[in-house]
Formats: C-alpha cells, sequence, structure tokens
C-alpha cells in the first residue's frame, strides 16, 4: 500500500479484493475492578452495515476500542477471517485494514482537506508534491459518490461533509472495515441519510464492512442489515434488522428497568409573551458575525424548541440570554423589560439555565454539592446574616431538601459535585435553577450523555415547569427530544431563526430542510 | 565625523538600516525557534535563558579554540540541551509550559553568569561580516553595509522554514500536533516526541542568536549582555502571527526600534537617549494592545496552545 490513491481507484473500478469477517470473540474488559465489557461477542459479516445498539455505558464504546486496540480485552480475542490477530494498537488494526470514524471529528479544522488525507497516512514522503498529490486525490474524488475540494480548509466544510471527509479518509488509507461512532449525532437529518446511504451502498458494491455504534432506532430500521445490542456489558440480543422492531429493541436495551414517571403534558393555553428577543447580534470567539439577527419569544406555559444543526449560533445565543457573551446589537426583554443577563436581572426577572455538560458549564467542580446548589441565592437570605456573612446551615438544609426531591445520589451534601454521576449533578442542577419562582428556564442539550432513566426524568421536569407556567426555551441538538417536549418548534440556521411551526403539525422533513439552510 | 558632514541627515536613516540588521539579528533567531516550538502547541518561555547561555557558550569556545564558528555551534548545542530539558518535563503529566519555561529562562540566565565569570576580561575571535558595501568608497555607507553572516542565514532561514512547515513530512506533522494533540495521537503519531523535536529545534536557534550577541553585536561577553531579547521574541511571534517569514519582517520592525536610539545618538541628538533605547519596549506593548482582543482568538494561532495543561 505506497500509494493509497491509486490502489482505491484500481479497486474501484472493479478489482476488489475480498472483504473479510471480523469477530470479536468473547469479549471482556474491567477498570479498576468495574466490569464494562463482560463476555461480549460480535460478527461483522463482510459487506453489511452492522448496529451497535445499547444505552450510556452498555458497553458500546469499550468492545470497539478493544477492537481498534485502544485497549487491551482482558480475556477474548480477534479473529480476521478465522485466523486469531493481536491489535495491540490503533496502527495494528490498520493494518488489518480496520479503521474507525470518531464520534468527535478528528480533522485539524486549520489544515486543508487534502493535508488532512495526506497526514493520516502511516508512510508520507519527506517532500510532499502537492501539485501531485492534489492530482492524486481529484481522481480519487471522481470514484466516490460525493466530492470535496482537497484545497479548502477544514473549518469550511458543513458537518456533513466532515462526516464524508473522515468516511474518504478510512478509505484513503485502505480500510474496508469501518467502525463509526455515532456517525449522525452532529447531522441533519438529510444529511444523515445522505452518509448513511453513501455507506450501505458501498457495502452493496462489496467495497466496505460497516459497524456501526448508534441510539437511533430510525437508521438501524433504515441502515443496518444486522444488530447487536448490550446491556450493561453483555450481548443480550444479535439479530438480523428484520427480526426486531423498535418496541422489542428498546426492551432489550433497557432491560427491566421502569424509567421514572413521566409528566403529561398538560392542555393550556398558552400565557402571555415573557421572553421577547429582537434583532440579537454577536459575534464568535474569533469576532465573526455569529448570532445574524435573532427574533423570537417565548410566551408562559409553553416550551419553544429550537432545532438545529450544531454550530449555527445555539451555543452562542445561550451564552448571550446567560449573561456570558455581549451582544453587538439587538434587544432582549423579559416580561418587557429590557434584559442583558446582570445577575440583578437575572434574579429579579427569573431567568434559569439549564446547560448540556453541567458539571462544566454549570458547577464549579470542586465545591461541594450544598454549594453548588446555592449559587442562584447564596448572596441574600436566609443564606447570609448581617450581610456578608454566610450560614452553612442553609446550605446544608437546601441541599438536604433538593436531595429529597430530586432524589440526587449523594455521599453527603459536602461532597464535591464532581464525585456525583452526570445525572445526579444534572439533578442538582435542575433544582438549583428550578427553585422559586422561574419565569423562563433556557434549557440547552439538558440531557446530552445522560442515561435512559436520567433523560425521561429531567425531560418530565422540564414539562413540569413548563405546566407550572413557566416559558421554556429548549435549545436542542437532538430532534427526538425537540418533537417529544416542545409546543411550537423553532428552527436555527445561520445565525438566524429561519422557520416556525406549532409542534403539533411539524413536519420532520421540512425540518431537517430548514437546518440544513435550503429554501 | 567625516561621513557625517557629507551624508548629514541622510546618516540617520542609513544608522537605523545598519542597526535594525544588527539589532534584529538575534531577535530573527529566538522568533524563528519559538516559531517552531509553538507551532508544535507549547510555549518556551526559557528561551531567553537559553540565549544568555547560548551567548556565554559561544564566547567560551571561541576563546579556547580561536574559531567563532565553533562558537556558534557550541552555542546552538547548548541550546538544544536546554530544548531537549524542557520537552522532555513538559511531556510529563501536570508538568506547564509556562512555569517551567519561566524556571529554565533563570536558571539559564544565572548559570550563564556564574559560568561566564571568568570570561569577561579576556576577548575572543569574533564572527566575519560580508561587506555588500564593496562597491562605495564611503566610509559609513560601506559600514552600513557590512551585514553578519548569521543574519544572512536568518534571511534564508525564514521562508525555509516556512516552506518546510508546508510541504515537508515533519513540518505536517508537526503542525497537525499543534492544531490537534488528540488528533495527531489517533493517527499513531507521538505527540510528546514531536514536540520534544519542536523544542530541541527552537533552542538550537534561540543558542545560535544568542551566539550573535557576545561573538558580533555587542561582541563581548558580560552580563549586560541580553536586555529581554528572548522574552520580547514570544510577543514577536504572537505579533507575526505564528508565520516564520513574518517573523522575519517583525524582527526588521523591532531591530529598527532598537536601533533608534543610538542612530540619533550618531548625529548628535542625546536627548532622550534613554527613551529612544526603550523603543522595543513600548512597541511591544503597543503591539500587544493593538493586537489583543477581550472578544476573539486569533485564527492563525495554534489550537493547542489555548489548552491548560
Amino acid at each position: 500500500m505506497t500509494d493509497p490513491a491509486a490502489s482505491l481507484v484500481s479497486a474501484a473500478s472493479g478489482q476488489a479484493l475480498a472483504l473479510r469477517r471480523v469477530t470479536a470473540e468473547r469479549m471482556t474488559k474491567s477498570f479498576g475492578g468495574n466490569v464494562v465489557l463482560d463476555d461480549a461477542s460480535l460478527t461483522l459479516e463482510p459487506g453489511t452495515v452492522h448496529a451497535l445498539l445499547g444505552e450510556n455505558g452498555a458497553g458500546k464504546s469499550t468492545l470497539v476500542k478493544c477492537i481498534m486496540g485502544f485497549y487491551q480485552a482482558d480475556s477474548g480475542r480477534l479473529v480476521v477471517d478465522g485466523v486469531p490477530v493481536a491489535v495491540k494498537s490503533p496502527r495494528d488494526a490498520q493494518r488489518l485494514g480496520i479503521g474507525m470514524v470518531y464520534q468527535h471529528f478528528t480533522l485539524v479544522e486549520n489544515m486543508t482537506v487534502a493535508e488532512n488525507l495526506l497526514i493520516a497516512r502511516s508512510e508520507l514522503p519527506r517532500l510532499i508534491d502537492w501539485k501531485k498529490e492534489i492530482a492524486k486525490l481529484r481522481e480519487l474524488m471522481r470514484t466516490m459518490p460525493f466530492q470535496l475540494d482537497p484545497e479548502k480548509p477544514v473549518r469550511k466544510l458543513a458537518a456533513g461533509e466532515k462526516q464524508k471527509l473522515e468516511i474518504l479518509k478510512q478509505l484513503y488509507l485502505g480500510n474496508r472495515v469501518m467502525i463509526l461512532d455515532e456517525p449522525t449525532s452532529v447531522l441533519t437529518p438529510d444529511e444523515a441519510d445522505e452518509v448513511l446511504g453513501l455507506l450501505r451502498g458501498m457495502t452493496r458494491e462489496g467495497r466496505l464492512s460497516v459497524l456501526m455504534i448508534t441510539h437511533k432506532f430510525r437508521e438501524v430500521l433504515g441502515f443496518a442489515d444486522h444488530v447487536t445490542i448490550l446491556r450493561r456489558g453483555k450481548l443480550v440480543a444479535s439479530a438480523p434488522t428484520a427480526e426486531l422492531t423498535p418496541e422489542k429493541m428498546a426492551e432489550l436495551m433497557v432491560g427491566s428497568e421502569v424509567p421514572a414517571a413521566s409528566s403529561t403534558r398538560e392542555e393550556r393555553e398558552p400565557g402571555s409573551v415573557v421572553l421577547e428577543v429582537d434583532q440579537l447580534q454577536a459575534d464568535d470567539d474569533i469576532g465573526l458575525p455569529v448570532l445574524c439577527g435573532v427574533t423570537f419569544s417565548v410566551r408562559a406555559g409553553e416550551i419553544a424548541g429550537v432545532a438545529g444543526v450544531s454550530g449555527n449560533g445555539q451555543d452562542e445565543l445561550v451564552e448571550v440570554l446567560a449573561g456570558q457573551r455581549e451582544a453587538t446589537s439587538g434587544v432582549v426583554s423579559v416580561r418587557n423589560r429590557a434584559y442583558r443577563g446582570t445577575r440583578r436581572e437575572i434574579h429579579q426577572a427569573g431567568v434559569r439555565l439549564l446547560p448540556e455538560a453541567p458539571l462544566r458549564n454549570a458547577c464549579v467542580a470542586v465545591m461541594s454539592l450544598a454549594e453548588n446548589i446555592g449559587f442562584r441565592d447564596f448572596d441574600r437570605p436566609p443564606f447570609t446574616f448581617a450581610r456578608f456573612g454566610l450560614r452553612a446551615s442553609a446550605f446544608k438544609k437546601r441541599a438536604e431538601q433538593a436531595i429529597m426531591t430530586y432524589q440526587i445520589r449523594a455521599p453527603a451534601p459536602g461532597a464535591p459535585i464532581s464525585q456525583l454521576s452526570g445525572g445526579n449533578v444534572q439533578r442538582a442542577v435542575l433544582a438549583r435553577e428550578l427553585h422559586g419562582n422561574v419565569a423562563v428556564l433556557i434549557a440547552a442539550n439538558p440531557c446530552f450523555g445522560l442515561d435512559f432513566a436520567a433523560v425521561a426524568e429531567i425531560r418530565s421536569r422540564i414539562l413540569d415547569a413548563r405546566n407550572a407556567g413557566a416559558a421554556v426555551l429548549l435549545i436542542s441538538a437532538d430532534l427526538e427530544e425537540i418533537f417529544a417536549l416542545s409546543d411550537r418548534i423553532l428552527v436555527m440556521s445561520g445565525g438566524k431563526m429561519v422557520f416556525e411551526t406549532p409542534a403539533a403539525t411539524a413536519n420532520v422533513r421540512e425540518i431537517g430542510r430548514y437546518m440544513a439552510g435550503h429554501e | 565625523m567625516e561621513a557625517e558632514a557629507t551624508l548629514g541627515l541622510w546618516g540617520v536613516p542609513l544608522a537605523i538600516f545598519a542597526g535594525a540588521i544588527r539589532v534584529s539579528t538575534p531577535f530573527l533567531f529566538v522568533s524563528l525557534g519559538e516559531c517552531l516550538t509553538e507551532k508544535s502547541g507549547r510555549v518556551n518561555l526559557g528561551l531567553e535563558g537559553t540565549l544568555v547561555m547560548g551567548a556565554m557558550s559561544a564566547y567560551g569556545v571561541s576563546y579556547l579554540t580561536g574559531s567563532p564558528w565553533l562558537g556558534v555551534l557550541a552555542a546552538g548545542v547548548i541550546g538544544t540541551g536546554f530544548g531537549a530539558l524542557h520537552g522532555y518535563a513538559c511531556s510529563k503529566p501536570r508538568v506547564n509550559d509556562i512555569a517551567f519555561g519561566i524556571a529554565l529562562m533563570l536558571l539559564g540566565v544565572g548559570l550563564a553568569f556564574f559560568l561566564g565569570k571568568p570570561l569577561i576580561q579576556p576577548s575572543a575571535p569574533r564572527l566575519g561580516a560580508i561587506p555588500f558595501g564593496f562597491f562605495s568608497d564611503h566610509a559609513q555607507l560601506r559600514s552600513a553595509l557590512d551585514v553578519n553572516v548569521l543574519f544572512v542565514a536568518g534571511v534564508v532561514l525564514a521562508p525555509g522554514l516556512a516552506y518546510a512547515l508546508k510541504n515537508t513530512r515533519f513540518g505536517l506533522i508537526l503542525r497537525t500536533v499543534g492544531e490537534s494533540a488528540e488528533a495527531a495521537r489517533a493517527m499513531g503519531y507521538d505527540v510528546n516526541r514531536i514536540r520534544l523535536y519542536a523544542t530541541m529545534a527552537g533552542g538550537f536557534l534561540a543558542g545560535v542568536g544568542g551566539s550573535f550577541l557576545s561573538l558580533y553585536y555587542p561582541g563581548s561577553w558580560n552580563e549586560g549582555l541580553s536586555s529581554g531579547q528572548g522574552l520580547m521574541a514570544v510577543a514577536l511571534v504572537i505579533f507575526a502571527r505564528w508565520s516564520p517569514q513574518r517573523c522575519l519582517y517583525a524582527s526588521l520592525l523591532f531591530g529598527g526600534a532598537g536601533a533608534l536610539g543610538p542612530a540619533l545618538q550618531s548625529v548628535g541628538i542625546t536627548s532622550g537617549y534613554y527613551l529612544f533605547n526603550a523603543a522595543p519596549y513600548v512597541l511591544t506593548l503597543a503591539i500587544m494592545i493593538v493586537s489583543s482582543s477581550a472578544t476573539r482568538a486569533s485564527e492563525e494561532m495554534p489550537a493547542e496552545l489555548t489548552t491548560v495543561r
């Protein structure tokens, strides 16, 4: 494999090599006494799309990382075409033609498409003849069902294009067995269908075998030939997709665990406008405009869900509303009073925030659970005495209440919040943010990275807040979440709200098109 | 004095030009070295110490062997050693490159003063210059056009480095490591080793920059030899937005500013001499203020530099 581009072109022109069967046999892996993967097996048949399903922490990532040589399994082995092989590092996996596309892009943003492809090669010439390399890449691109400009910097590519580049990179490296970790998590539904369709097409032509980690049933049913389901590190099912229904898959994934009772949406007429954003503009970290006149409003007792591909200004919008980023122009008002996100205004207006990755974005990790729960009003009674003193007992009492009501599993109120699990950190943040009078609740990907039970609970708390009359702005990259919670759906694209529809009559395809910036 | 009479006020720009070349040479080498190191995703603030150690060892070796070029080589080798120390220490978990760099700077300066004590008196052979002014009879023009060899080497090196960063395997890997350690690791590259090499190469260049101070201009060894060029070169790399080619221009600009005081003095303007001598520092401050922003990060900045370890 001295010249990946050339060998690929020849492979594409019909002289495809036989694909190999890859089997992970009875793999077990534990970290510090905690068994993460327990005697799990998986066989990837040549030329198929195989879906690996499971909840967070079910051991999916650990299994593929053992296959890739990131981890060494404690027991079990990898077999390729009936021959046991030792894979000690991702390099070894690559020698076997096994490559992985990570959930987060591993592309170098400040380098071009061509540079990103070349750097991935195992042997590079000492001196690079860019003219020759780029010409070869263009030729390779002609055999692909999609096109990318080799000289374009990666940071200028759309998310879907980046994902295609990741796939192209694996093909360029000569990897015919491709493992993808939640490949569509940052794509619009249309982009996701396009990418998965491409992969499926290439497996049909015998150019590839695909193993993809996912939690989206839609993608499993639409694109996978075979499904393997893990639960708590154990293999619970492995079957052709045709033999499974979404209900059956959900049951297998979650087991007999019953999600916490979920609140129902009370029928109620939306109240008066609470949060109003008019022509809001702001710049991103390198000074480029990222919010280009955002206008919308949220009424009391409704959830306005903002759908959109990540990176279209959602993060910056939340930061402006939270007082973390300055707007360059435009007006935000809460109940007709100007709002700039100062601590005083946040308190008076009753604006609350539930961000994603709460340990990083809404907590001080080394401070205690009780202190973290007190952040919103530690500077006023009952937390203070004699104006400047703080009352430890008040913190403890509030924390104990929160632990009771929100069922936070914590060693003690005085334990550092970083010792809590992700779901419990988000419960603690919920307890803090929903305490007292909540006029506006901003939730940004509040369930990102949480397990099934925690997701159900967080969602039902958000519904409770809405039922109690809060104006809820839900920003989520997960369309399913938007549809499950929203009364009204807004679509954000290119730093603007480009579409708005009542949730009851919303159409996924239509929303996807607006997310992609078409129309 | 005679030349002054004939050249008049033209002597000032000429003196600034000659001074810019002289003063910019150490800036150029240190900033190219720092640029290389930072491109790999690490900051080495120890280059000031490397510079002074380089100056001392170059002078010592030149004095002992009689060959100034062996002195330059020795300075480079010492600089490589300091770079290796920085690169090695910072590859350990929880070692902060900035903090270690500061320690290394103090160590280098202190060590050079200690070891260099016996070198203050003797006089060592110095580096030569290329007489680009051979065509003229003008003494002042001729001396202004006497360009030191190291400057010429630096002028060739700057575009050479830019080319290497773009067109060689090592350059590509180096930039990848500086932009995303994660991505580089995923491709199987040893991030710490690449950074070690980059820091060693950076140390070599800084050491050579130091040899210029003791072997060409001012051309002797004493404890007041460096006036913070090694530290200012870090500011210069930011100003040059991590481009070797722009490092050259920035060095010339800083050199010109540094030559302002002596140039004015040479035509008899002595009032405010110390003020004019402070020009490079004022320039550093001004550049930092102008190019900084509370809300923007630079696009050209290697992404790994923003991560705190």
